[in-house]
């Protein structure tokens, strides 16, 4: 056989790792702040993921919650919902981790969103990696157009990053809207699903950017208010989420139609997934 | 290198030379049908067979291996893997051996796989005798011209033994009794060659295989998937027995001091149904029909997309190992041509 590789780095290897940060966020989320015990940055664009590794439970793709421009550690806030993202919450800090990554697609905080109008729909922890992105954009504020930035939970108390909501709440030069499906007697801000928010924003739908980030069942409604807004599909990016067990594509989990979410995503642009019928 | 000939009883002295030397796997009567097992006594090999339960591939990634150890919260590399050889595989095997190694070797190489498939040396065997779903003459998989290091082939009552490899040769070094092939011989080779198109198609697909990426192209909402779909018990027996499917689960198994222990990937398949589960239960296959459909679109348009490889070679373990008759693909795909608009 001619092909080979059975010297060379062992993909499925995580690097070692420590947790400095752990802390509840919201009765289900984290906020966990990681640094590589060899120092390196994580070196990741905003978008992509790294498999997480407690040694004796698992393995699990996590998304990055941080900006690239953060040295020397990286953030996520994970959810607990399973074996793997329960026992992160329980680790105290200094817990030693393995990290593989950061692997997959990004948003395309450069090429594709630079000079142009940029518009952020997330829902629930859609927000942690989109984030990333945001920290990106605002970092080199100059460098964009209109910034707009959606964001729906299902309670107030499922809100996450409460600080930088209100930061963005107040900057001048973003465009910041909220809501929540359900309030309770304290809420005094809108409430209604993520699309009751769409028609609020004023966007110049040919200039604009949109990336799209939350639970599997917002989409549908978000694209078809973002068709009637007439945005280009070519210029709506998603980020969606599939059972992995490698992120290296040949474990098979993760596939939508023919496409491996950790090779060709988690990051797609919508036009490129509009007919997959497993995507959407 | 050059085509040499072998006695039957010149092979199995050869064979029990290798076995003295290395784990030799091979195909032996398991009660009324056969199995790849490790080789004890040249006497128990059986070339004669029609189909092996599983296919080879458990040799080259098996069903549970070792990729990491963990101890105190660090981890450690494992690669396990000794030289060995694999012996009489068919040709329709050899071609889903091939598929294997493209998928591990390309993009990101995988360690564990390509030490294993670097230590093995695969004998090859033409096929004496089809199995009751053979179907490798529809895929161009009956007879094999690469992918192996040595290839057996029955003539008459001498085995033709065409080493193409550096590690072919090798082995032939411990055989006693190798004679040039004469041209009668090869002249019959050729013949069983050309035989062996028509002779392993017990199934008749109605199209090349090339063909079949398009039409599954136009085919996602025909009403085959949820007809079989209905009758399927998610088992996975369809994926346990293929050659080509190489999908894995991956966990961690603990020491009872719970501080050390080892990662271990093992076999998964698609007809189960968490195999697409997220955390937090959203299943994104949750339908038995969308399972089943899965599996044919991932053979024959998926990975045809993406490697340009039918993943079927048409040994029709399938076909045979399901408990209610629907994973015959020649079935599925030929009610398809029918529908064809």
């Amino acid at each position: 056989m001619s092909c080979c590789g059975a010297s060379g780095r062992d993909i499925y290897l995580p690097e070692q790792a420590t947790i400095v940060r752990n802390r509840p966020v919201t009765a289900l989320e984290n906020f966990i702040e990681v640094r590589f015990d060899s120092g390196r940055d994580l070196g990741h664009m905003p978008g992509q993921f790294v498999m997480l590794s407690i040694p004796g439970i698992g393995e699990a793709p996590i998304s990055v919650s941080s900006s690239p421009d953060r040295k020397g550690s990286f953030e996520m806030v994970v959810r607990r919902v399973g074996r793997l993202t329960s026992a992160l919450h329980r680790l105290p800090e200094g817990s030693r981790i393995g990290v593989r990554g950061p692997y997959g697609t990004h948003f395309p905080v450069e090429d594709g969103m630079k000079g142009r109008d940029v518009l952020f729909i997330t829902g629930g922890i859609g927000l942690v990696p989109v984030r990333s992105a945001i920290h990106y954009v605002l970092n080199r504020r100059r460098e964009y157009g209109q910034v707009t930035i959606l964001y729906g939970t299902k309670s107030p108390a499922e809100r996450l990053f409460l600080d930088e909501l209100r930061e963005w709440s107040q900057r001048k030069d973003i465009t910041y809207m909220e809501t929540v499906d359900r309030g309770d007697e304290s809420w005094k801000g809108n409430v209604g699903v993520i699309t009751t928010l769409m028609p609020k924003v004023s966007i110049r739908p040919d200039r604009t950017t949109v990336i799209v980030c939350g639970p599997p069942v917002m989409y549908k409604f978000v694209i078809v208010k973002l068709y009637e807004m007439n945005v280009p599909q070519e210029n709506i990016y998603v980020s969606l989420e599939r059972r992995m067990k490698c992120g290296v594509g040949k474990c098979g989990h993760c596939q939508i139609n023919g496409l491996y979410t950790c090779l060709d995503g988690p990051v797609f642009r919508f036009a490129d997934v509009a007919e997959v019928q497993e995507a959407i | 290198m050059s085509v040499r000939k072998l006695s039957a009883s010149a092979l199995k002295d050869w064979v029990a030379a290798l076995v003295a030397r290395q784990p030799v796997y091979a195909p032996q009567a398991k009660q009324d049908r056969f199995d790849y097992d490790l080789l004890k006594r040249a006497e128990d090999l059986r070339l004669d067979y029609d189909v092996t339960i599983l296919p080879p591939k458990r040799f080259l990634q098996p069903p549970r291996e070792t990729i990491l150890q963990f101890r105190k919260g660090s981890f450690e590399p494992v690669v396990e893997a000794e030289p060995f050889v694999l012996f009489g595989v068919h040709p329709y095997d050899v071609v889903a051996i091939g598929q294997m190694d493209r998928v591990f070797s390309s993009d990101n190489p995988d360690v564990h796989y390509m030490a294993r498939r670097q230590k093995a040396t695969i004998v090859a065997s033409d096929v004496q005798r089809p199995s009751p779903d053979v179907f490798a003459g529809c895929m161009g998989t009956a007879t094999v011209s690469e992918g192996f290091d040595v290839l057996l082939t029955l003539v008459n009552d001498d085995y033709i033994v065409d080493a193409r490899t550096e590690k072919g040769e090798a082995l032939l070094k411990l055989a006693r009794g190798l004679q040039e092939a004469d041209a009668v011989s090869l002249g019959r080779r050729e013949q069983i060659w050309k035989d062996a198109t028509r002779f392993l198609r017990r199934h008749d697909l109605r199209c090349r295989p090339q063909e079949l990426p398009d039409l599954l192209d136009g085919a996602w909402e025909h009403p085959v998937w949820k007809k079989r779909a209905e009758r399927c018990y998610s088992c996975g027996s369809c994926v346990l027995v293929c050659p080509t499917c190489f999908c894995f689960d991956v966990r961690d198994e603990v020491e009872y001091d719970l501080e050390s222990g080892r990662r271990v990937r093992v076999w998964d398949s698609c007809q189960l149904p968490d195999f697409a589960v997220v955390a937090g239960n959203h299943n994104f296959r949750k339908q038995r029909h969308e399972r089943y459909r899965h599996r044919y679109y991932r053979k024959a348009k998926y990975l045809w997309d993406r490697y340009h490889f039918i993943a079927c070679v048409g040994c029709g373990r399938c076909a045979s190992a399901c408990t209610t008759k629907i994973a015959n693909p020649v079935e599925v795909f030929n009610t398809l041509l029918e529908d064809r608009p």
